[in-house]
């Protein structure tokens, strides 16, 4: 059984693949092609591979916590591959009622370049687990602290794409915003975007070209914040049900492990970054560093502190 | 941050004053700059600065082993170090948390919390009592409205509108020369979520300072057949707080009447269980099991299971032929197959002339070379339980009433009993011993037995009556924040007159913070005035 896991999610790494390059192909064909372009055949070709290399991940998930007699996000190599599965997902799930075919390239990158990490260098046998971690809370704290990471994951990547896009709207004046064919939601967007309505000139980059197709940097910020808000508050649950089994195994709800200091610091940023928000007169590219940095922080605490810093967590095994 | 208007648009809700109220050159005295410094430390970016800060003066911590935590590594890191260690010991890195940069932050950043939610708190239960603003005369300003008409009466139209606003919202409807206006508000909760946030992290604090003060925690070592007594001087370790009153020590004893240990075959620990025999203060008895994750309570008290060990129990004779020591010694676990070291001192032996020492290495599954010769352990259980001991002669030094390390011998004074090969070369002596062995000591100095294997479990008695609390307020602090995040905070102004034709209703949305459904809302509004005959003013009628 642990083998068929493992080969299904080597599958769903290729496929992913795949679709990664078909979503490069949709971009791409974007900055070629005139505004509005009806069919977007590559992007739906990296659509329909998504949802075949969720599949595989997530029966390869699932095989390999039967395989193991228990939940499949006790060691770094399942928790990375719980936390991809929940980006992609997320990103597929998104898409059914908003367009979010840009956020396509980056999310399958995640997903491949997670899956690789863990598959040659965090890989461990399915096993059972060590009594320490033999707890229901195990099945609570990790499962939100994987679905948390992968969403403020995909909230990452809008940041950057926010980011790119405001440097691209300033080469080109504000009257010659072109219209966006990503859904702008929100209450706000009507107004920001309204004035957008007249047949503009192409930007003359090809970068130009293709961020004239997506949204405004405005829209993908809201976007961002709203997941990076449900990601934080999971995150928060991350924490407070970490102190709850804390207490339970080790005798004491807080003791400064290391991990539990990296939480912190990434609850404080995701903090600091919710009140960068609240604040009057910043420019929205700030609320894109912060939230950046928070997520620079939150895999350095698994990639970096899990790995490379003695603490309780260590014994979880790699 | 200290003035809260509750008005969706953040031009309106900021820290303005903060920003604008600076010093005013030298007219300020100490008052005007006592002031400015409170205005300047609640405001929104000085909180946002002392987040930022907080989370970076908290990384050390992660880096440099801390003292409270794990005194040995830091003893190692000072001994590796000799350079830079004592400088960072001077500046408080191996006791981040308890270090007065570290306090300072997390202090101010309250302070500053506290500034700043109490004024919003009574603002907020007063824009609670007084409901709604004033409808804003212009409603153009607002990205999210509409204009309709519709040929019901005026009357008719407003009995609509307020009831399709519903409970939900608190409403004021004004009536002036003709022109109804209804100003309508909900999600009053987003503030309030806030604000009990806010304030359920102060209580977090103040509750986690409390039990600082007044806990306490003891650590016992107790090897199967003995007990543990919940006082302060039967511990081999026991700290508290400042306040500790030693009257809420629960008082009772704990046997510890098997220990039980499973391993996979790969060595992979499974199952670690203490079963044990509690007695009350109140002389009840009762048995109980303690394994990880499930501690024992006694009282507001808890007993954790955190190590265990193997005790063999050992019996000296000197050379008089007395017995000079006898009952099991703790030997310390070195690695996961539980190959484990300790020390037996036997100051007692042949009356102090000389002492004897033996320092033991136990391999629970001896594995053997083709010599017979132990190389080690291959399995954590006592499968072919062997134990080596070297022996020492001497002074033991114990004395002086220098603190002893309980698992390695101090050789100083002490001399080791050799042997010799058949070629002449000496080597140290080994007694190997299996459980029921008794092994004589080289020239007529006595003899040692290893009578049996037992297990030693080492327990955590903690007393923290600030757990609970905490756990209230993490809760309060989540829902808080729930609400805070996801509750819409919605107003609806309405505007409705006696047009040429029928009846017009003007009408107008605005959220606070991020609200993707509030298009949909005014929509459903507005859908209660009959079929849309509506001009979708939102959009581009500009
Ligand atoms: C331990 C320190 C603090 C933490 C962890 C913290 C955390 C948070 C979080 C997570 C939010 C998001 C909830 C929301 O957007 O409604 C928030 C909002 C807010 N915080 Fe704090 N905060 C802290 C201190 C402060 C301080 C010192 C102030 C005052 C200067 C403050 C003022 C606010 C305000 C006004 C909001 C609402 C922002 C809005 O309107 O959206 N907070 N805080």
């Amino acid at each position: 059984m642990s083998e068929i896991s493992t080969a299904l999610v080597l599958g769903a790494v290729v496929v992913y693949l795949i679709a990664m390059v078909s979503f490069a192909v949709d971009i791409s064909g974007l900055g070629r092609r005139a505004p509005q372009r009806p069919v977007r055949k590559a992007a739906n070709i990296g659509m329909a591979l998504s949802w075949l290399g969720v599949g595989l991940h997530a029966a390869g998930l699932v095989l390999r916590g039967l395989a193991a007699g228990r939940v499949p996000w006790a060691n770094m190599y399942e928790f990375s591959l719980t936390f991809a599965l929940v980006a992609v997902l997320g990103f597929l799930l998104i898409q059914r009622s908003r367009d979010i075919r840009y956020l396509g390239v980056f999310v399958t990158f995640l997903a491949v370049a997670v899956l690789y990490v863990a598959f040659w260098h965090l890989f461990v046998e399915a096993d059972g687990v060590q009594p320490i971690l033999d707890s229901y809370w195990l099945i609570i704290h990790v499962s939100v602290a994987a679905a948390s990471t992968g969403v403020f994951s995909i909230a990452a990547g809008a940041s950057i794409l926010q980011l790119v896009q405001h440097r691209q709207s300033r080469h080109v004046p504000a009257a010659q915003q072109p219209v966006r064919v990503g859904a702008a939601g929100g209450a706000g967007d009507a107004a920001v975007e309204s004035d957008a309505v007249a047949e503009p000139a192409p930007p003359s980059s090809f970068v130009g070209r293709v961020m004239a197709q997506l949204p405004g940097a405005e829209s993908l910020e809201r976007f961002a914040y709203r997941l990076n808000a449900v990601a934080f508050v999971g995150w928060t649950l991350t924490v407070v049900a970490g102190a709850i089994w804390a207490e339970a195994a080790w005798g004491r709800p807080w003791g400064w492990d290391p991990k539990e200091t990296w939480s912190l610091v990434i609850w404080l940023i995701y903090a600091a970054y919710l009140h960068v928000r609240a604040t009057v007169g910043w420019s929205i590219n700030r609320f894109a560093w912060f939230a950046l940095i928070g997520f620079v922080a939150l895999l350095a605490n698994f990639y970096i502190v899990n790995v490379f810093i003695p603490g309780n967590h260590s014994y979880s095994g790699l | 941050m200290a003035r809260y208007v509750p008005e969706g648009l953040k031009q309106e809700g900021a820290d303005a004053p903060a920003a604008s109220e600076g010093p005013r050159g030298p007219a300020l005295g100490v008052r005007g700059w006592l002031r400015w410094g409170w205005r300047q430390l609640t405001s929104m970016r000085v909180a946002l600065m002392l987040l930022l800060l907080l989370a970076v003066v908290a990384l050390p911590g992660s880096f440099f082993p801390q003292r409270p935590q794990n005194p040995e590594a830091v003893a190692q890191y000072l001994q590796t170090n000799p350079d830079l260690g004592p400088f960072l010991d001077r500046i408080g890195m191996f006791d981040v948390y308890g270090s007065p940069w570290f306090s300072a932050v997390y202090l101010l950043l309250f302070i500053s919390l506290i500034g700043c939610i109490v004024p919003r708190t009574f603002a907020h239960a007063q824009a609670m009592r007084t409901g709604p603003s004033r409808v804003p005369r212009n409603f153009s300003r607002f990205p999210v409205r509409a204009r309709l008409r519709t040929s019901a009466p005026l009357s008719a139209a407003v009995t609509a509108a307020e009831s399709v606003l519903g409970r939900g919202y608190k409403r004021q409807t004004t009536d002036r020369d003709g022109v109804v206006e209804i100003s309508a508000e909900r999600g009053y909760g987003r503030e309030t979520g806030n604000l009990v946030f806010h304030l359920a992290l102060v209580g977090l604090l103040v509750v986690t300072a409390w039990g600082q003060l007044v806990q306490y925690r003891g650590q016992a070592v107790v090897v199967e057949g003995d007990s543990a007594v919940n006082s302060a001087v039967d511990y081999d370790s026991f700290t508290s707080g400042a306040w500790f009153d030693s009257g809420s020590q629960e008082p009772f004893r704990i046997r510890l009447e098997e220990f039980t240990s499973r391993f996979t075959d790969a060595a992979r620990p499974d199952e670690f269980i203490a079963d044990v025999t509690l007695t009350r203060g109140d002389g009840e008895v009762s048995t109980a099991r303690i394994e990880p994750n499930s501690p024992l309570s006694v009282g507001s008290a808890r007993v954790y299971l955190t190590g265990n060990g193997y005790a063999p129990v050992i019996t000296v004779t000197d050379a008089s032929g007395e017995v000079a020591f006898s009952g099991p010694v703790l030997f310390l676990p070195q690695d996961t197959a539980y190959t484990s070291t300790g020390v037996i001192l036997v100051p007692d032996a042949n009356r102090g002339e000389p002492q004897l020492g033996f320092s033991g290495q136990l391999y629970p599954t001896a594995l053997r070379a083709e010599d017979g010769t132990v190389l080690g352990s291959t399995f954590p259980l006592p499968q072919d339980p062997v134990l080596i001991l070297n022996l020492w002669t001497g002074d033991l030094g114990l004395d002086d009433g220098a603190p002893q390390n309980l698992f390695t011998l101090d050789i100083a004074g002490l001399e080791q009993a050799m042997d010799v090969t058949a070629d002449g070369s000496e080597f140290p002596l080994e007694l190997e011993l299996a459980p029921g062995d008794t092994v004589e000591l080289p020239d007529g100095q006595g003899a040692v037995t290893f009578s049996e294997l037992r297990r030693f479990a080492a327990l955590d008695v903690r007393w923290d009556p600030s757990v609970p609390w905490m756990g209230v307020f993490a809760a309060l602090a989540f829902l808080g924040l729930a609400a805070s995040l996801f509750m819409p905070r919605r107003r609806i102004w309405l505007r409705i007159e006696e047009g040429a034709s029928g009846t017009v209703v003007h009408a107008a949305a605005l959220a606070r913070g991020d609200d993707p459904g509030l298009q949909r809302e005014l929509d459903r509004v507005t859908g209660a005035f009959g079929k849309r005959r509506t001009t979708a003013e939102a959009k581009n009628d500009e």
